[in-house]
């Protein structure tokens, strides 16, 4: 089945644009790269309801913290290296310490923004975010997911973050799949193993499922696009059904996906598990795809740590 | 509370001192220095009445917002909220203990009429430029006020948000920065000179009011100069003295973080009320 290709940011810049017209509390911020984000479209049809605040990233999280104490539902957006990365401090003791309703967005996240490198490459983000607390994670795996998701974190009080990629990306969800922070979406049921899976890797484990099935392996695949809060009811539920798990995350394998759901797991079920992702090194220049198969982060890749982690049974 | 005139505010000035260091005295730990030195800026606009807010009412809508970025000063806001009415003053006997609402460094959410919670310094600014572009376009009159340390003029971020609130031309915000001149390891000219403090605000597009911070009529006078004034932000350049009131205390960096002991706390009250 052919999927139609979209880059998640498209989502976020649609879903900005029809905030703009239904909620009148929204105020978008960028720092200098709002073509890049899609925040220009927003800017260029609603310039009232835009700032770009310049270069400087820690200012402007500082000023989306302002903007919601006024009321208002600022969105502070950049690239997510330097959103996670730089405004460390500034999302800890004023956006979290404070449990403001501050959404941030970090775009061109993980490997896959290519070219540019390691310095514009972010792999540590959802780590970065995850241990602050009163903040929510979120990973779309597809433009619609992210616009869905970007709607979502509008509608909820208090800190949320949402990363998503620079490239197009096959659009796997349709309209009529559900979007619920903190609720994981089962796309594929199997006994043999579950992958749980999300932003771009998603698409890839259910391209993994595929392969296994021709050899009569049948697993799960779970969207799992909020990170935190967890979904760990489903955590629970399919490791029982399956016993083996694999992660998959466009991330460092530690602190992201994989570690939020060894910690569950750990806590709560515990049983074989494998992680894809990036093995605690930085990326380089490079097209998208040459790096998600050097960095090991293609359904090839969860293939092989399914079939180690069923290996791994008791 | 009724409007203070000049006597009373100066009067009441000596008591948030006694507080001061009483507070921190009893917790055994804090920051007398710049809490000293704050005391006629904080209680100049805050008892005066040109600070619109409401003491039974820590959340009225229609009050002014007041970002403390130096967050370590804690103990003169809690004084003066606490005389105000906003929280009993026995409350202020619980600084910095366990389950308190007078945190080390302050925290909004647990604190009545503070309007957000600081301590990492270098941030406040920017969350004052926010609250006052976000007033500005949603049509209020509300004014905000930021006050800044001068060591704290070290951060970089403030200098982002000293361009952002030009470049926006933030009119309805007035950062204050508290020049006592000293910051924790020694003072801010061998620690790192932040030179001109005045020119340097001026040159990034500032309306800049250099005055005395320990003259209420020079304070109160320029809070209001500041109110006044359109198409740009403001800043009040206020020299002070750390430690201002307890001579020992005075312009020696040790006391930016120190608590006094029983006999230190005796010869400050007794020179405080002197």
């Amino acid at each position: 089945m052919a999927y139609d290709m979209v880059p998640m940011r498209d989502g976020y810049g649609k879903a900005l644009l029809k905030l703009a017209e239904t909620n009148d509390k929204v105020m978008v911020l960028d720092a200098d790269v709002a073509k890049s984000t899609r925040t220009n479209w927003i800017r260029d049809k609603y310039p009232e309801k835009f700032l770009d605040i310049g270069i400087s990233e820690q200012d402007m999280v500082g000023t989306a913290a302002g903007f919601a104490l006024a009321g208002m539902i600022p969105f502070a957006t950049t690239y997510c290296v330097f959103l996670a990365g730089r405004a460390w401090d500034q999302i800890r003791t004023t956006v979290c310490y404070n449990k403001l309703n501050v959404k941030l967005a970090g775009a061109h996240a993980g490997i896959s923004v290519g070219p540019d490198g390691a310095t514009h490459q972010s792999l540590e983000d959802v780590a970065l975010m995850r241990v602050l607390p009163n903040m929510r994670v979120v990973v779309p795996c597809d433009a619609l997911e992210t616009e869905k998701a970007t709607l979502a974190v509008a509608a909820v009080e208090g800190p949320c973050f949402i990363r998503f990629g620079r490239e197009a990306v096959p659009t796997i969800t349709d309209e009529n799949t559900p979007f619920t922070l903190g609720v994981a979406n089962v796309l594929r049921e199997g006994d043999d193993a579950v992958v749980f899976a999300n932003g771009a890797m998603v698409y890839e484990a259910l391209e993994a499922a595929k392969t296994l099935s021709a050899e009569g392996v049948e697993i799960s695949v779970v969207n799992m696009h909020t990170v935190k809060p967890l979904d760990g009811d489903c955590v629970s539920k399919m490791v029982a059904k399956t016993g083996a798990v694999v992660t998959a995350e466009e991330h460092q394998v530690t602190g992201g996906l994989g570690g939020a759901v060894a910690e569950y797991m750990a806590l709560h079920c515990p049983a074989p598990l494998e992680m894809v992702a990036v093995q605690d090194s930085f990326g380089e220049s490079g097209k998208p795809a040459e790096l998600m198969e050097k960095y090991g982060l293609t359904a090839g890749h969860i293939v092989a740590a399914v079939r180690k982690a069923i290996s791994r049974k008791k | 509370m009724d409007h203070m005139d000049l006597a009373g505010l100066q009067q009441m000035c000596k008591i948030v001192r006694e507080d001061i260091v009483t507070m921190v005295h009893k917790a055994g730990s804090g920051h007398p220095g710049g809490s000293l030195s704050a005391v006629e800026l904080v209680v100049g606009l805050y008892m005066s009445g040109i600070m619109k807010v409401d003491p039974k009412n820590p959340d009225w809508e229609g009050r002014d917002r007041f970002i403390l970025s130096k967050g370590h000063v804690g103990p003169v806001f809690y004084s003066t909220l606490a005389r105000m009415g906003f929280f009993p003053v026995e409350t202020l006997g619980t600084l910095r203990q366990l389950g308190s609402i007078l945190q080390g460094h302050p925290h909004a959410s647990i604190l009545p009429g503070f309007d957000c919670s600081s301590g990492s310094l270098g941030q406040g600014l920017s969350i004052a430029d926010g609250l006052a572009m976000a007033f500005k376009k949603t049509g209020r009159s509300n004014r905000v006020y930021c006050m800044l340390g001068d060591g704290e003029l070290q951060e970089g971020q403030v200098w982002e948000a000293v361009m952002t609130a030009a470049h926006n031309k933030v009119d309805n915000l007035c950062a204050i920065v508290d020049r006592n001149m000293v910051q924790l390891d020694g003072t801010v000219e061998e620690i790192k000179d932040i030179g001109d403090v005045a020119a340097k605000w001026h040159d990034f597009g500032w309306n800049v009011i250099e005055l005395d911070g320990h003259d209420l009529e020079q304070v109160m006078d320029a809070y209001r100069m500041a109110a006044r004034y359109k198409g740009k932000p403001t800043v009040l350049v206020a020299h002070t003295i750390k430690g201002k009131g307890v001579s020992f205390m005075e312009n020696d960096c040790s006391w930016h973080g120190l608590a006094p002991n029983d006999e230190q706390l005796a010869k400050a009250l007794a020179e405080i009320r002197a």
